[in-house]
């Protein structure tokens, strides 16, 4: 039998604390040259897609812009149709909202982009329902919240109406939407865009089970990886779907060295980076939920708790869910377990994300591992820099993971559905995967 | 930019599937299929840009009878690898966002170098509004009032960000001055937006607004926001009429009607002789009905469109041309192969490519921000 082959997709660098502005390779984050650079490359690395993601509102603290991350992105659709003409393999995915566009647009767009791509087309789906970001559309927060993925389930079954009417006329008439007319473009050239899906909450995983080719997860340990595979793959009988019908790709960051211990100095140095002073005290206001501007960030946590009542210092972006006061006495027990770490140290070591620190063997190794003992299907690799983010991974790691026999050497097909190894939209379930 | 003092013309052309006439796919055997691939966009856009044609359209709609692909997508998609020619999508504005069609525009500059454009146009159906089934169809004076807050909205997301926001301070730790964004707070009579935008102000700072005023209740709309105005008439007389009317739009609206160009719809079919293109126009027209002149139309030789060019010149009728090929990709090549080149050894147009913003091309300087004036 066939070794499992990994699945890559290339995330371009977000507007959070993850991407590291201050360092100086860090180029334009909004230049389409930046886009271009890391498209490339990532098609050099014969990456599965480029993944573009969206937020529609830029993120406040404290009632006023936030202004220690990146900010500002182009218009993702546009950016992915330009891209398509720089790069001839390389799959598009972009991050769309199901609540602030409507279902005839949409599928307007995506088979677009997938007409104008050669059938390279992906959509990441995102509900949300916040006022916040309703004030910059026209119905405003219309949404309530226990009702994202009903809008969502019901925007990809109208859109889906749309992709396969082929001139027919189409009615809807649902709970959400009342749509009827004809739709003006024949299927792409992958029948569907593929439809990726966002979030680990019981309901995403429900819809993605139902509705999505891939699903944008959260990286946890191997153990928490391989219980989620195994939770969201035996939803999909139930939808008629085989297991091969949809990928766990979970986003994960990476740092390299020449050796374990040099890549573990960098990781330490980039962490460092990405919580600046300010950062670490931005992080702190969020969870304590007051103004702690006075604070050193080279100083103890503070003594004051948290301030519960006020839920919305930080707004676009997600919240903890968790009880505060919880979260700053764990912070605190931290902090002395650790010999009186500092509020940035607390931070750093409690913020920090860095799923893969190695040599190249080492990482492409570990990768390796989560993909053969099925706790995921592949990864959404994360860089902290623009546009030179992937470099390193794709002349390094890619390599190894070619030499393991668990990476592709050329593209197979020209469409994402191929390189993914997803069906056409219309064709049957093979024997071996209906079993 | 009167045609009286400034000889030389603008000149655009639709980039329209197989062209205006509904036979044209038909009766050039074209495969409908091959409408829908980037090769069909790129190679039309490359050949109007090969001799310097200031501006390609494309249009768009949500109901037609043949394919149409998102223009803006289309623009983006040909923008990278068609260098030297404006690219102007028809954006619909009546039943979409205007906060994202305000950040796929600026992206649409900031991918094409700073060539872009764009027509807001009217969703004006029942069929369309059932489409979207937000809201109903509605007459044209409230569609046009609903395009000019479209537009103001997307002019102002364009200027919420100050050119020089992004600091990457890094002794403060700050990555963005904040007090160079702006919150729009834009409230109208039929939607509101807060901003700012999530996209930074594109290279022109404002890209070109095209705005078709053919109609009363456009006129002032493009008084107030248009860079360029398209108009179409039946000829070169009623052409002057309707363009004195533009440019008394633009007077009432405070601006000098000079720095506005009004571009007039020439549809065209090219052949041999007049004969010929006649006949093959009337073969059009058996294999699927005949089309109507929506405007002036030559179908005529080479040198009968660039006299009609001389004449609407000399008569004060446009200060350019739209040109509408009946038949794509013939018609295109005709008209920049044979036509261009009349038209410049007549001294009509310029000769030779021009660089630079598509602002530049129409003598329109990078606006300032007027955000940033309220800052000083």
């Amino acid at each position: 039998m066939t070794r499992k082959q990994i699945h890559l997709g290339a995330h371009f660098p977000g507007v959070n604390n993850t991407t590291v502005w201050s360092d100086p390779q860090a180029g334009s984050q909004t230049d389409f040259a930046s886009f271009v650079r890391f498209a490339q490359n990532a098609e050099r690395g014969l990456m599965d897609f480029l993944f573009l993601a969206e937020g529609l509102r830029l993120r406040e603290h404290r009632g006023r812009i936030h202004d220690l991350d990146v900010v500002g992105r182009p218009d993702t659709l546009t950016v992915l149709n330009a891209l398509a003409a720089v790069t001839t393999n390389l799959g598009l995915a972009g991050t769309i909202n199901t609540t602030f566009n409507e279902p005839y647009e949409l599928a307007k767009q995506f088979a677009s982009l997938d007409h104008l791509s050669g059938g390279r087309a992906a959509w990441n789906m995102v509900t949300s329902s916040d006022a916040f970001t309703g004030e910059n559309f026209r119905r405003g927060g219309f949404l309530e919240r226990s009702q994202r993925y009903e809008r969502a389930a019901e925007v990809v079954a109208v859109v889906r109406k749309l992709w396969d009417s082929r001139g027919e006329p189409v009615e809807h008439h649902g709970a959400q939407f009342d749509v009827s007319g004809r739709f003006p473009l024949p299927p792409g050239p992958q029948g569907h865009p593929v439809l990726i899906q966002a979030g680990d909450s019981a309901e995403g995983r429900d819809f993605a089970a139902a509705a999505a080719d891939a699903i944008f997860t959260l990286h946890g340990t191997l153990e928490a990886g391989q219980a989620f595979y195994t939770d969201v793959k035996s939803r999909l009988p139930r939808h008629g779907r085989g297991e091969q019908d949809l990928k766990i790709l979970p986003g994960v960051t990476f740092v390299l060295g020449d050796t374990d211990a040099d890549a573990h100095e960098q990781a330490a140095h980039i962490r460092r980076q990405q919580v600046s002073p300010q950062t670490a005290i931005a992080f702190l206001e969020q969870i304590w939920g007051r103004e702690l501007a006075e604070y050193d960030p080279d100083g103890p946590l503070p003594d004051v708790d948290p301030d519960v009542d006020n839920v919305s210092i930080t707004r676009g972006r997600v919240r903890h869910a968790r009880d505060p006061r919880a979260v700053a006495q764990e912070w605190r027990d931290f902090a002395a377990a650790h010999g009186g770490l500092s509020i940035r140290e607390v931070v750093i070591e409690k913020t920090g994300r860095q799923s893969f620190v190695g040599a190249p063997r080492t990482v492409a190794a570990e990768m390796d591992l989560f993909v053969q003992s099925d706790a995921c299907d592949g990864f959404i690799l994360v860089p902290h820099l623009t546009p030179g983010g992937l470099d390193r991974f794709v002349a390094e790691v890619v390599p190894e993971l070619q030499d393991r026999g668990s990476y592709r050497t050329a593209y197979s097909g020209p469409t994402l559905r191929d390189h993914l190894g997803l069906r056409h939209p219309h064709a049957p379930l093979t024997r071996q995967e209906s079993a | 930019m009167s045609p009286f003092t400034e000889a030389r013309m603008h000149l655009g052309v639709e980039l329209c599937g197989a062209g205006r006439h509904p036979g044209a796919a038909r009766w050039a055997r074209i495969d409908p299929a091959a409408l829908l691939t980037p090769a069909h966009h790129v190679a039309l856009a490359r050949t109007a840009a090969r001799r310097g044609l200031d501006l390609a359209f494309v249009p768009d709609t949500f109901v037609d009878d043949v394919p149409v692909l998102e223009a803006v997508a289309v623009a983006a998609r040909v923008a990278p690898v068609v260098s030297g020619i404006g690219l102007v999508p028809a954006v619909p504005v009546t039943h979409t966002e205007p906060f994202h069609v305000s950040k796929a525009v600026a992206t649409l500059d900031t991918v094409s170098g700073g060539r872009a454009g764009w027509e807001p146009v009217l969703s004006r159906t029942p069929a369309e509004a059932a489409l979207f089934g937000r809201k109903p169809a509605a007459p044209p004076d409230v569609l046009w009032r609903e395009a000019a807050d479209v537009v103001e909205v997307v002019v102002r997301l364009w200027d919420s960000w100050e050119d020089d926001a992004v600091i990457r301070d890094v002794a403060t730790g700050r990555y963005l001055d904040r007090d160079k964004l702006h919150y729009i707070d834009f409230a109208g009579e039929f939607f509101s937006v807060k901003g700012p935008s999530i996209t930074p102000r594109p290279p022109q700072g404002h890209p070109l607004v095209v705005v078709r005023a053919d109609e009363p209740a456009a006129l002032p709309v493009a008084g107030r926001w248009a860079d360029v105005v398209r108009i179409a008439a039946p000829d070169l007389d009623a052409a002057a009429v309707t363009r004195e009317r533009v440019r008394t739009a633009v007077a009432a609206a405070g601006r000098d009607p000079d720095d506005v160009t009004v571009l007039l719809d020439v549809e065209v079919h090219l052949a041999e002789d007049a004969y010929r293109a006649r006949a093959d126009v009337a073969e059009l027209d058996v294999l699927a009905g005949a089309l109507e002149p929506a405007s002036v139309r030559v179908a005529g030789s080479p040198s009968d469109l660039a006299d009609l060019l001389g004449r609407a010149v000399r008569v004060g009728a446009a200060d350019g041309v739209t040109f509408v090929p009946l038949v794509l990709p013939i018609d295109l090549d005709a008209i920049a192969d044979r036509a261009v080149p009349l038209l410049a050894g007549r001294g009509l147009f310029r000769t030779g490519r021009s660089g630079g913003t598509l602002r530049a091309r129409f003598g329109l300087t990078r606006p300032a921000n007027p955000f940033a004036a309220v800052n000083r």
